[in-house]
């Protein structure tokens, strides 16, 4: 059952670059990962694609498959139709290094601006409890495989690279709502999320949910969440009235800001 | 650090750094001994192929095998010891298996520390599930992604602590001074320019040997380079004989096959079925096992609730028994239309219960090859996935017969024997990273101030070296010579291995070895997959020739390596261990035996009949 694909792939780097047509076959249940595998093995030795487990879990080759955002191993030929030609990109919000790999050490840097888990001492056994419940919604988060795809779509800093310094995207979003949700976390990140990581500027469009191959509710269950308690904290009147007065205020019990 | 913010200033486009400890890899192993490095005080350096966090760890599935007693306080170090011997028959370092099964609670306990989180019990503590070897539900999981939980929880750890890592970059050679550790050289993959380490400590963490084989659960990356680096500075490897092929990897559509299904289905309830309907396991219960192996359906189904008075089904025995057994089902024409086995757990536990506790193998399923894992059964059929073989390491330290290099995780040999137990091999990347990264700064520091010295020489060769494949006229491409020698392995160092073929491979692989002298790459150093293929298909040679060598040599079946024409277990060949090492030419593998490093009496006492 194979046939002859064709594709069109963006080849270059820093310096310009341009589309390049290649036939190549194919065969049931593939990939487009593969289809570009096999023009590596056999038309073009030196195309640059970043791949490693081929399965969905390690985020690495993203990229963008007629101008939508998607992971080249979990994206299958048969999606396409057959005499359709499929054009392969690099991301398009981060620098190209060459062919499909693309710099995406923007994330790399934003990941150090966060600051970590910070737990207090375990119980007197020695272990610690948490109830499945409680973990389930940071483990929704943890599913992130890092493929970037979100920090891509995301129009604040697609095609804005003047709001890069400033926003640290739905990824890192996601890891404040993770530890902000955690059972057992002792930090309130919220300030920080909200200025120092440009929460703020995120106007929940959704896309970055929609092109999250772990199917992953950023926008929902971790984006609106976070900015809802960012708004508690600012804005609520009884909160503040009961600052005032000096109500123990359990919104930050527990919890020390970062 | 990427990259890309590389200075070109050194001479010749040379970057050089000056570290306490480099560690090559950045899976657990090496993530855990960068972590223990830089706690002990070290400069640490954290050098890896992919980016941060892609490493073959997230690929782990099941769970870290820790007898922590959450689920069964009967559970102890002890059991967990034994386990681990048995599973590995016995070749396993005995000391390596007890370190392993004493420090691993408190490895696990540490990354909930660090943010991890687990799937709980029901009084909140830390969930155990249940894993082929495994006496009692052992294995801390989160769902069926536990690889990707350590990894990224180490990851942002060291992220944390301001580790210093040099990603997507690989390295090619290590410098000595004498007999002793100095350096180690390599590229950058971004832009190709060299890069220089001087360090009185390595820590190779570089995993395992996959892409050798046509089918394996393996990704590029897993080229043997650890192993291959450690040869070519003089320290030997053991066990290379023992490769494990896993039962369960995808065997439709064909461009996924070989992908991993977690052992955890098995845990979960999963069963094996032929093309008749059989649950076949039943009858390759081998003698070794038979007395902890439910011999019945109903006895095998009531242990799941019920494991004090019923032993364990048959689909749970170690890999390497599940593994020949579905072979020679497929062997015996009672495969599947796409030439596997039946792996049923959607008859037996109900769709909820399958999403919850198995939500990647119902994605990659469901994305991959359309089958929807809650309604019908998988096929599947095995796939080569880890090597039990490694370099030979002492085992409190890790330290290799080289001093200053240090071997962790997959690249190194001892702690599981023959065959290695699903949920160990986690466990064995953090208990090892630690002592590797504390040992390595402490021989760093009892150093002072007289280190070992990099000879300029030695640099200029390796650059040589690494660039020589761009001066070939005329030869071969890298891709077909890589993929005549997977097919040719699968073929012929497989799952079933015979005299025979392991001599008919042994001379393919010498023909390989001469085509890849005349290799050609294309285009230029800029990430330039050609050419680091063409650097990584040299170190997959030498480890492919180390396991066709210790193959044809070890004239019994054990664990990861099953002889067709010596079908049974030697009792003699149980008390040694193979050793290779690099011939003096440097151009093949010697190969000798050396006896099992004896176990106290103390520790003999758990394997006494009762």
């Amino acid at each position: 059952m194979g046939y002859d694909l064709k594709m069109r792939i963006w080849r270059g780097d820093q310096s310009g670059g341009d589309l390049e047509d290649h036939t190549v076959e194919v065969s049931e249940g593939e990939v487009v990962l593969d289809a570009l595998h096999r023009v590596q093995a056999t038309q073009a030795g030196d195309l640059a694609i970043r791949w490693n487990c081929k399965a969905g879990k390690c985020g690495s080759c993203s990229a963008e498959i007629n101008g939508k955002p998607r992971l080249l191993c979990m994206t299958r030929l048969s999606d396409f139709d057959t005499s359709e030609t499929i054009t392969v990109t690099p991301m398009r919000t981060f620098p190209v290094i060459r062919d499909l790999v693309t710099d995406v050490s923007f994330n790399y840097e934003k990941a150090k601006e966060l600051p970590s888990f910070a737990p207090p001492p375990r119980d007197a056994d020695n272990k610690r409890r948490m109830q499945q419940i409680d973990v389930e919604r940071g483990q929704e988060f943890r599913k992130c495989i890092e493929c970037f795809l979100c920090q891509n779509t995301c129009h604040v800093v697609r095609d804005h690279e003047e709001n890069k310094p400033a926003f640290a995207g739905p990824r890192f979003f996601l890891r404040y709502a993770e530890l902000d949700m955690h059972p057992l976390d002792t930090h309130d990140r919220r300030e920080l999320a909200q200025g120092a990581a440009g929460l703020g500027m995120c106007n929940i469009t959704k896309c970055c949910t929609e092109v999250c191959p772990e199917g992953i509710r950023i926008t929902d269950n971790a984006i609106i969440p976070m900015k809802e308690r960012v708004v508690d904290r600012k804005y609520d009147p009884l909160l503040t009235i009961g600052n005032l007065i000096g109500l123990r205020n359990k919104d930050t019990e527990g919890r020390r800001e970062v | 650090m990427t990259g890309n913010v590389m200075s070109g200033d050194g001479t010749g486009g040379m970057e050089r750094h000056t570290y306490d400890v480099v560690v090559i890899g950045a899976g657990g192993a090496g993530l855990r001994a960068a972590i223990a490095a830089h706690d002990a005080g070290a400069r640490t350096a954290l050098v890896c192929k992919s980016l941060l966090g892609k490493a073959h760890t997230v690929m782990a599935e099941g769970g870290i095998a820790a007898a922590m007693g959450n689920r069964w306080p009967e559970d102890n170090w002890e059991v967990h010891f034994r386990d681990t011997m048995r599973g590995g028959k016995m070749l396993n370092n005995w000391r390596m298996a007890q370190l392993h099964a004493q420090e691993a609670p408190e490895r696990v306990m540490e990354l909930e520390d660090w943010g991890a989180l687990f799937d709980r019990t029901d009084d909140g503590l830390i969930s155990q599930r249940d894993f082929g070897g495994h006496k009692y539900a052992r294995l801390a999981h989160v769902g069926d992604r536990t690889g990707l939980e350590m990894i990224r929880t180490l990851q942002q750890r060291a992220v944390e602590l301001g580790i210093d890592v040099f990603m997507e970059c690989t390295i090619t050679d290590l410098f000595k001074d004498g007999d002793k550790i100095s350096g180690a050289f390599g590229y950058w993959r971004e832009s190709g320019r060299f890069i220089t380490f001087e360090a009185p400590s390595v820590i190779l963490a570089t995993g395992g040997i996959g892409k050798s084989f046509k089918v394996t659960s393996n990704s590029w990356e897993y080229t043997g380079d650890g192993h291959a680096l450690a040869m070519r500075a003089g320290a030997s490897l053991i066990n290379m004989e023992f490769v494990q092929f896993h039962p369960t990897g995808m065997v439709w559509p064909p461009s996924v096959k070989g992908l991993l299904v977690t052992e955890s289905v098995r845990g979960d309830g999963g069963i094996l079925k032929n093309s008749e309907g059989e649950r076949f396991m039943f009858r390759y219960i081998p003698e070794f096992f038979k007395s902890e192996t439910a011999d019945t359906i109903e006895e095998a189904d009531r242990w799941y609730e019920d494991k004090k008075n019923n032993r364990r089904p048959p689909e749970l025995l170690p890999r390497d028994e599940v593994a020949r057994a579905i072979n020679s089902e497929i062997k015996a024409g009672r495969g599947t239309p796409h030439g596997g086995i039946y792996l049923d757990i959607a008859s037996r536990r109900t769709p909820e219960f399958i999403r919850k506790r198995l939500p990647s193998m119902y994605h990659q399923f469901k994305e991959l090859a359309d089958v929807d894992i809650t309604a019908e059964p998988m096929e599947i059929g095995p796939t080569c996935h880890y090597v039990m073989g490694g370099v030979e390491v002492d085992a409190d330290t890790q330290e290799s017969a080289i001093t200053g290099l240090y071997a962790v995780g997959e690249c190194s040999g001892g702690m599981h024997g023959s065959n290695r137990l699903g949920g160990n091999s986690l466990g064995d990347l953090l208990v090892f990273g630690k002592r590797a990264g504390e040992a390595a700064t402490a021989y760093g520091s009892s150093l002072g101030a007289d280190r070992p010295k990099i000879d300029e020489a030695d640099v200029k060769a390796a650059a040589e070296s690494a660039l020589a494949p761009f001066e070939v006229e005329g030869g071969e491409n890298p891709y077909t010579i890589q993929s005549d020698l997977q097919q040719s392995m699968n073929d012929l160092v497989g799952i079933i291995r015979t005299a025979s073929e392991l001599e008919e491979s042994l001379s393919e692989i010498e023909a390989f070895k001469t085509r890849a002298k005349a290799m050609k790459v294309e285009g230029h150093r800029q990430y330039n997959p050609g050419w680091h293929l063409a650097i990584d298909l040299r170190n997959m040679l030498i480890v492919s020739e180390c396991i066709a060598k210790a193959a044809l040599a070890r004239e019994e079946s054990r664990g990861g390596h099953t002889r067709d024409d010596f079908p049974g277990p030697d009792a003699v060949w149980g008390t040694k261990n193979l050793v290779v090492n690099l011939n003096a030419a440097g151009t093949g593998v010697d190969l000798h035996e050396k006896p099992l490093p004896v176990m106290p009496d103390e520790l003999k006492t758990y394997f006494e009949e009762k």
